[in-house]
């Protein structure tokens, strides 16, 4: 008679305390709207001591995020700037999880691969690799999205920037996922602690190997290899192999996932708006506005974690030295104080590119303008290419909370 | 009233006359439909995208250090660099230029 109780229905009538925030789950599920909505009125900042991660402050409002991310100096990026520290038998260092000065003099080093101007020169390429990958795509029979398109171009485009081998650029996507497959934020045993540090030997190797045959060269080059080899910042990491291997990682990470789940949601959003879909076929200039609106409504990074540096009142609550702040991207990009209905997926918005997914601060994404160009150019290509993308199945989803995405969507496209 | 010529990357540029009103000089240029400013923040300093280059430096306020510190990742910043939602229409007290860079990011 009844339908069976949904796993998180409590999240609107259990006490929040006794609510674990970030229950990878609920994720999985896609069911963790209700209660950060509850969070945003009931306890916008809000302390936590249940769950295997607590305790943590919980931060949900646009505004209050803007706020923390502001002020780095209370809020460190040190240790870890995910909900969980590094385990002491894995302690990678990247300069994401850096304060200043560390944190600019090496993102300064990378930056340039990622900034615009190089990116007008990465474009052509990147289209043509798109329009191969779709033009391979199997006609009128179901195939995974996820596997084909999203994978297969995000793990193309990291071989691009670090002049991978080409052969081999199958480990880079391998060694991304295994980065954010840690246990304690997929609530999963995936891979072991032995297993995943031999792969951060397999990386080290891999990368020093590059490294060595790069070394004095001669050869102009905007890969990221080069440009860590010519900035005097970084031109010895070699030599600091928790640090090589971590911002290593960190540039796989943030130029994979992300991107990725993005490319996967897309689809996704449009097959439930299809009125959305019609205005970009109408309306192709509406498509950088477009992209912004998928990153916002992916939100492919649903969180990221700060660590307050001293005693500190914040909106009235009391942070002790050393507490853990989780910042809900995924949250901040649903309050509807500062997006007006945030819940709609909505292609042309007044102000579309005042989303939460690249953070704020020092520390925002490096590389959004590469993951918007991306996604710009797969969705122009996708127009042109095919008359409907569309969904078979519920999307297999991630059980991850620093992680939003997915492992699986069957689809059936359709040419003109 | 004075007036602000806003100068884009590729040396096309607008004059466009001050209005009265307490608007950052970011919102009045996108309010005139000027280029080259993304805004992404919406006017908070914490995303720098929408940086220019004042020709006038002392007419407007000191640099904060939250707006110091999105400048500083910008590979493009140059002395005369500011984050253009920092700059208080205001203080624009006589006719005065300023050129927006490349891209923002």
């Amino acid at each position: 008679m009844n339908a069976p109780a949904h796993p998180f229905a409590s999240d609107l009538t259990l006490p929040l305390t006794e609510i674990d925030v970030a229950d990878p789950k609920r994720f999985e599920l896609d069911c963790w709207q209700p209660l950060f909505s509850r969070l945003r009125k009931e306890s916008p900042v809000h302390y936590q001591t249940v769950g295997d991660l607590g305790p943590f402050w919980s931060i949900s409002r646009f505004d209050d995020i803007v706020e923390i991310e502001k002020n780095a100096e209370v809020f460190s990026s040190e240790p870890s700037i995910a909900i969980i520290d590094p385990l002491p038998e894995l302690d990678i260092k990247n300069f994401i999880a850096m304060d200043e000065p560390g944190h600019s003099l090496q993102r300064k080093a990378f930056q340039p691969v990622v900034a615009p101007k190089n990116l007008t020169e990465f474009e052509s390429l990147i289209r043509s690799r798109t329009r191969t990958a779709l033009e391979s795509l199997p006609e009128n029979t179901p195939f995974n999205w996820v596997e084909l398109v999203s994978r297969n171009l995000t793990t193309q485009m990291l071989a691009t920037l670090f002049d991978f081998p080409w052969e081999e650029r199958h480990k880079l996507s391998m060694w991304s996922d295994a980065a954010v497959s840690d246990e304690r934020i997929t609530g999963k045993a995936d891979l072991t602690l032995e297993e995943r540090q031999l792969m951060a030997v397999d990386i080290f190797e891999s990368f020093s190997k590059l490294w060595q045959e790069r070394l004095d060269d001669g050869v102009e080059s905007f890969d990221l290899i080069r440009l860590m080899q010519k900035d005097p910042n970084t031109k010895d990491l070699i030599n600091d192999p928790v640090m090589f291997i971590g911002n290593l990682m960190l540039l796989i990470v943030g130029g994979n996932d992300t991107t990725r789940n993005s490319m996967t949601g897309g689809v996704i959003f449009f097959n439930e708006n299809p009125g959305e879909l019609e205005k970009v076929r109408n309306d192709t200039s509406l498509i950088p506005s477009m992209v912004s609106e998928v990153i916002r409504f992916q939100t492919p990074l649903p969180h990221m974690r700060r660590t307050v540096t001293r005693d500190f009142e914040f909106k009235g609550q009391h942070m002790k030295k050393g507490d853990k702040v989780v910042l809900w991207y995924c949250s901040a990009n649903r309050d509807d104080d500062v997006i007006k209905n945030p819940d709609s997926f909505v292609i042309d918005r007044e102000s579309p590119r005042n989303h939460a997914s690249f953070g704020f601060g020092i520390h925002r994404c490096m590389g959004n303008r590469l993951a918007e160009m991306q996604l710009r150019v797969l969705w122009e290509e996708c127009l042109d290419l095919f008359e409907s993308i569309e969904v078979q199945a519920e999307p297999t989803r991630l059980s991850n909370n620093f992680v939003r995405g997915y492992s699986e969507l069957e689809v059936v496209v359709k040419r003109y | 009233m004075p007036k602000i010529t806003f100068v884009q990357a590729d040396g096309s540029h607008s004059e466009v006359e001050v209005s009265r009103g307490h608007q950052s000089v970011m919102e009045f240029a996108l309010e005139n439909g000027i280029g080259g400013i993304d805004a992404d923040c919406g006017g908070s300093a914490v995303c720098g995208t929408c940086h220019c280059y004042v020709t006038d430096p002392d007419m407007f306020g000191t640099i904060e250090p939250n707006e110091d510190a999105m400048l500083g990742l910008r590979p493009d910043r140059e002395s005369n660099s500011r984050l253009s939602c920092q700059l208080s229409l205001s203080d624009v007290s006589a006719d005065t230029t300023i050129t927006l860079p490349e891209f923002q990011m």
